[in-house]
């Protein structure tokens, strides 16, 4: 298997609620392992999963939101946030969490993994995909 | 074409594992090819063996497993999401101490790198889902 292929995970559903989130999350990780050419996408309800400062103590259910700062160690390094849907839920860039990852082709230079783009830009991210799984 | 194929809601509540069956039905009527059908979410639990629904009801696992066995068709199901929601095969269950087993003929228990695999190797990967 030395082709690579262009993967994007749709994140669509809050974090908690339903397992989407979760269940997305763990195919990320485990699919890291292929070493594909892998982007994150968070659109509608999906913005909340990046938020800062979850928690779920009161629902009695694991909070995963750190594992999300974690992707870089993983080589997961590009997610992408719909500037619309952040709007719409009366969030900005500042609510989410700062994820980051340390660039080898740039001396390890700690670099933002987050970038918030349009609507219009996120449909052309997902045009250029070869496989798109859809959370 | 070869077609990867994803269930990712239950049997019965969504109508996605219909659809996925009868969309893999008609793929290879046409020729196509779809070497697996990968379960996910709650689409782990149409591989239970030990669904009753009424007689004049479609049965949804009995239509999977005789069309894996009849096309030859990969069908897995996500251990992960299996095990959280007891899903076990016999191994499994011996393996967790459980007193049973209960998935069907035709369906294998297995890990999401299948599913990875399986986008990496067709030329297309279709889900079904919410």
């Amino acid at each position: 298997m030395s082709e690579t292929k262009k993967f994007l995970y749709v994140n669509r559903k809050a974090p908690y609620g339903t397992i989407y989130a979760l269940e997305s999350l763990e195919v990320v990780l485990i699919g890291a392992a292929f070493e594909q050419d892998v982007s994150l996408a968070f659109l509608d309800d999906g913005v909340f999963q990046l938020t800062r400062g979850q928690d779920t103590a009161g629902i009695g259910i694991k909070n995963f939101s750190n594992t999300f700062r974690a992707l870089g160690d993983y080589d997961v390094t590009k997610l992408f946030v719909e500037r619309e849907s952040l709007d719409e839920r009366g969030l900005t860039e500042a609510d989410l969490q700062a994820i980051t990852y340390e660039d080898e082709n740039d001396d390890w230079a700690e670099k933002p993994s987050i970038r918030v783009v349009s609507r219009a830009e996120m449909a052309d991210i997902m045009a250029s995909q070869d496989v798109v799984l859809s959370f | 074409m070869k077609i990867g194929v994803v269930v990712s809601e239950g049997p019965y509540t969504h109508q996605a594992a219909d659809t996925a069956y009868h969309f893999v039905k008609a793929a290879l009527d046409n020729g196509h090819e779809v070497p697996r059908v990968f379960f996910y979410h709650d689409g782990v639990n149409v591989s239970t063996r030990l669904s009753v629904p009424p007689q004049d009801e479609r049965h949804i696992q009995n239509n999977w497993t005789a069309l894996a066995k009849d096309k030859g068709i990969d069908l897995v199901v996500c251990i992960a999401a299996a095990q959280r929601r007891g899903l076990l095969d016999e191994n499994e269950a011996k393996r967790q101490g459980k007193d049973a087993s209960n998935i069907a003929e035709g369906f294998r228990i297995s890990g999401l790198g299948q599913l990875i695999e399986m986008g990496i190797q067709t030329d297309r990967l279709v889900m079904f889902g919410d």
